[in-house]
């Protein structure tokens, strides 16, 4: 009876919309938390793996010596490489091609490799508009490598103590 | 043979080894793994890598297996703490001054010291000091060189000693300044070279023509079979994508043990060569035209069947398959072309009627290491038949006579006493002075015959020493070698040979030409016999009567009639009046393009399927390895289509093993099981070879112009071998006589046509003799290999 009673009150005095209303007042005064993507993002890990890129040394040569350690390591066969001996009598590679389509970006390209030529970069966004375009190229690599040099390098150096 | 076996304990095994003998040999045979460096079980014991390191009970130290002889009783442990820590150390000081380059090396994936450390080494390294480098030497264009990764096992040193018979790679300096290298800097020349590419257990030498371009986890093995000699060496081919990125050998103790020559490894870097044809082409007023299959074919079968088929006939390639020869003969024949042959560089056929089944060798390859003697005719053996010589090798070391007759003085790596370097007449007559020599001393009639041949010659005691030795006791051969069968009167050579193996006992063999010489009598590619020996009907002419008629059509499987006919200049002008001329070859090479009217694109050894019979009858069948390029087929299936087209019954073959058992049964209906290689001489009265007056012509093919393949390979092109085939030689006296000088370029003039070449002053040349290049283009303007020849200054 008291149970029937004390359910009339709460209903006639709209209780659960108050409690339900009190939640909404303590996130209504509190810090937000929503990120405003794409005009801001989350923080990124140094680890993050992103597009790929190929690095240089500091003198502008190519790191890649063509040993196909990566091509060997991918467990989606994304990779492609062909090497020969360049002009100087050293191992360079013709062609690198990624496959962005059956890449899983695992990283393990870029464990395998031993002069820390291939790197998956901190950058996630990109996007495809024609068919061949996710053929990643040794141009288009060593381009992004390039470009973002910068970054690359303070992302390994961050990590490095862990490596 | 019991009494010589010892019984010993591996790990707790028992074993048995024939007394004597090598630790390494018996856990070998017996699957117990020992790592090693220096020991390889073809090549003699140095046991200075001491990675074989095992506990021997109750020795003192641990004992290197490789040098270690098995004993009664002994008690071995490969795997005690004791050995395990013995070839720990021993990796640490290999490693100490190894480059650890290994993603930059060629050898990374299939190298020794790569396994050995995984399986036995320290998985740190406890070594921060500065490594030794060392200096590279350029030894050649087929061998790239990092010396500094090197760990001296010195294998590659003793191959030379001991196969290649050059001491060409050697050790100096001790310790750590102990380097691997020519002693004095030039290239590295024997045509075996190839072979310290496999024996090196790490890096330093690796192959240069494929230098980077591949690892080894990447490419597919094929076993395919050598079509270059009459060996027939197993090989693996390896392919990237379809495309053939090396060969490598493929171990077979009956034919090529685990060696093969530079030629073999190599060749099949002409596969890409910038003339490959990879579409049929016709060609319609004086230009070359692209066109499809249909019309390709649609063309030949038009084209020979506007021909009168007496005057038409076929030049094919000693180097094609069993099958491709077969259905080409089937065809032709099916047309009722009879003129048809392989032996396209030899120019006496006169005793082909009784030409044995098909050019034996008189024996097994692996006999040739139990001769007791040997007489090689016309033949430079170490570079025609690199792995044929390396088993003679091996009965001369061994204490075999091992004598010569040659027009030039080759340089054989095993002694060769006496070589007599005499004209080509004279080795008619020093082989009939051997003969007389032999009947001198066997005593009895004179074979009917050779009355006049025998009576000409002078029996010098050098002939005497030889009839002697082919008479001694013990397994004599004579050999004629390929020069024999290319000479002017090869059928007075080859019945004398007969005569002296009837006298003295000795086996008569023949070294034959190309890949498939064997395969090509078999299968019917000579005009006279059809497959298995079978008699015609209608009998063809041979390549060199017919060229010299007036041929209205001609079909040309793999054959480049300027480079592959004993008379190039005569092949070229009968090619030219021809009507009609369809090649079928897997190169558009220029005289091709200039003489053919069909070119069909076929495959290669290394892109088909095919049977290869080698010179001791071993039928060797392969299947296809690479990926024809483009639209080239092999050349089995282009005739069998050319067959159907041709309205021709028996033609439904699906597989090139079809071909084959149809030749065998051939074989079988044919009842053939004789080999003996003698001809029976008629009794007809051999001539005296006129003695020729004035500067003779005497040629060889070169190890490395052999076929359309070889001189293809650019790698080769650039050995010290293939150089030495530019330029005409004589003696240093003919020279004089002729007052001509070394480097002079002179005029050398055959009859009407005229060459412009080097001169060389090599005194491995006989009096009277001009030595001239075949297969090559300096002399592919002129006439017959043997003849009379005129040189000029220019």
């Amino acid at each position: 009876m008291g149970t029937a009673i004390r359910q009339f009150f709460k209903t006639f005095l709209l209780w659960e919309l108050l409690l339900g209303m009190k939640l909404t007042g303590r996130h209504l005064f509190e810090r937000k938390i929503t990120v405003q993507y794409p005009d801001e993002t989350t923080p990124i890990s140094p680890r993050f793996r992103g597009l790929h890129a190929l690095r240089r040394y500091p003198n502008g040569e190519e790191r890649c010596i063509a040993c196909k350690l990566c091509e060997a390591v991918c467990p989606a066969l994304a990779i492609t490489i062909e090497s020969e001996q360049r002009d100087d009598g050293t191992r360079r590679t013709t062609r690198y091609d990624i496959d962005l389509f059956k890449c899983i970006y695992c990283g393990f390209c870029e464990e395998a490799c031993p002069v820390d030529s291939i790197v998956e970069t901190h950058i996630q966004h990109y996007h495809f508009e024609n068919r061949g375009e996710q053929i990643m190229t040794k141009d288009k690599l060593l381009a992004i490598g390039d470009k973002y040099e910068k970054e690359i390098a303070a992302a390994r150096a961050v990590d490095a103590p862990y490596r | 043979m019991s009494e010589d076996l010892v019984n010993f304990e591996v790990d707790g095994i028992p074993l048995k080894a024939e007394k004597g003998s090598m630790l390494i040999r018996a856990t070998d045979a017996a699957g117990i793994h020992i790592p090693r460096f220096c020991y390889h079980d073809k090549l003699s014991v140095a046991a200075n890598c001491r990675m074989c390191l095992v506990e021997v009970e109750r020795a003192p130290k641990p004992m290197p297996a490789c040098a270690t002889p098995v004993a009664e009783g002994m008690k071995v442990y490969t795997r005690s703490p004791k050995a395990l820590a013995a070839q720990k150390s021993t990796m640490e000081f290999l490693l100490i001054n190894h480059p650890l380059d290994c993603p930059v090396c060629d050898q990374g994936g299939e190298c020794e010291l790569q396994d050995v450390s995984m399986g036995f080494g320290e998985d740190i390294s406890r070594y921060s000091e500065p490594k030794r480098a060392v200096k590279d030497q350029d030894i050649g264009p087929l061998i790239a060189t990092e010396m500094t990764r090197c760990i001296h096992c010195t294998r590659c040193v003793r191959f030379g000693e001991e196969i290649a018979g050059m001491r060409e790679l050697g050790a100096t300096g001790r310790g750590e300044n102990m380097e691997i290298g020519t002693f004095v800097a030039k290239t590295v020349a024997s045509e075996l070279s190839g072979n310290v590419i496999d024996l090196c257990p790490v890096g330093a030498l690796t192959a240069k023509p494929s230098r980077f371009t591949y690892r080894a986890w990447e490419l597919v093995q094929h076993a395919t079979v050598a079509p270059h000699d009459c060996v027939g060496s197993n090989l693996y081919l390896h392919t990237y994508n379809g495309q053939a990125m090396r060969v490598v050998p493929r171990r077979n103790d009956g034919v090529n043990e685990t060696w093969i020559s530079d030629r073999d490894r190599f060749s099949y870097t002409g596969l890409s060569a910038d003339d490959r044809l990879t579409q049929p082409m016709i060609r319609q007023k004086g230009e070359w035209v692209v066109t499809d299959w249909e019309t390709a074919l649609t063309r030949v079968v038009e084209g020979l069947r506007a021909q009168p088929a007496e005057a038409c006939g076929a030049l094919l390639s000693p180097q094609a398959s069993l099958e491709e020869l077969y259905l080409a003969q089937q065809w032709l024949r099916g047309l009722g072309i009879h003129h048809l042959d392989h032996r396209l560089r030899q120019s006496d056929f006169s005793d082909q009627g009784r030409a044995p089944l098909f050019p034996y060798l008189g024996g097994s390859l692996e006999s040739l290491e139990q001769v007791s003697a040997c007489l090689l005719v016309g033949s430079n053996i170490r570079k025609d038949q690199p792995m044929a010589a390396h088993r003679l090798r091996k009965a001369a070391l061994d204490g075999a006579a091992i004598m010569a007759i040659n027009v030039r003085d080759f340089p054989f790596h095993f002694p060769v006493e006496p070589q007599v370097v005499v004209d080509p007449q004279g080795m008619v007559m020093t082989l009939a002075a051997v003969a007389a020599a032999a009947l001198e001393k066997a005593g009895g009639s004179t074979p009917r015959g050779f009355a006049d041949l025998l009576k000409a010659a002078q029996v010098t005691d050098e002939a005497r020493a030889m009839a002697e030795r082919l008479a001694g006791e013990g397994d004599a051969r004579i050999l004629m070698g390929i020069q024999a069968q290319h000479h002017p009167q090869f059928s007075l050579l080859r019945a004398l040979g007969g005569v002296i193996a009837d006298l003295t006992g000795a086996t008569l063999g023949y070294l034959s030409e190309g890949g498939n010489a064997s395969g090509a009598w078999l299968a019917g590619a000579v005009p006279h016999r059809g497959p298995g020996g079978a008699a015609l009907e209608t009998a063809g002419q041979p390549a060199g009567d017919w060229l010299s008629g007036a041929p209205k059509g001609c079909v040309l499987l793999n054959v480049e009639p300027d480079l592959d006919c004993a008379d190039p200049a005569q092949a070229m002008q009968a090619m030219e009046n021809a009507d009609f001329v369809v090649a079928l070859t897997p190169f558009a090479g220029e005289s091709l393009r200039k003489v053919a009217h069909v070119l069909l694109p076929v495959s290669t050894f290394a892109e088909t399927a095919g049977t290869y019979v080698n010179a001791e009858g071993r039928w060797q069948s392969v299947k296809g390895a690479a990926t024809p390029p483009g639209e080239a087929r092999p050349a089995w299936k282009v005739l069998r289509v050319l067959g159907n087209m041709c309205d021709l019954a028996g033609f439904e073959y699906l597989s090139s093993e079809q071909v084959r058992d149809e030749v065998k049964a051939r074989l079988a209906e044919a009842g053939v099981s004789d080999f003996d290689t003698r001809v029976h001489h008629d009794g007809s009265k051999l001539p005296v070879p006129p003695k020729a007056a004035g500067l003779q012509r005497v040629s060889s093919v070169g190890l490395y112009a052999i076929d359309s393949l070889v001189r293809r390979s650019r790698p080769l092109q650039a050995t010290p071998d293939a150089g030495d085939g530019d330029a005409a030689r004589i003696n240093a006296a003919q020279a004089r006589s002729l007052d001509l000088s070394e480097a002079a370029e002179v005029v050398v003039r055959q009859g009407k046509l005229t060459a412009r070449m080097p001169l060389v002053i090599d005194e491995s040349i006989p009096e009277g003799c001009a030595w001239l290049p075949a297969g090559v283009s300096v002399t592919s303007g002129l006439g017959p290999s043997h003849g009379p020849v005129e040189f000029h200054k220019v």
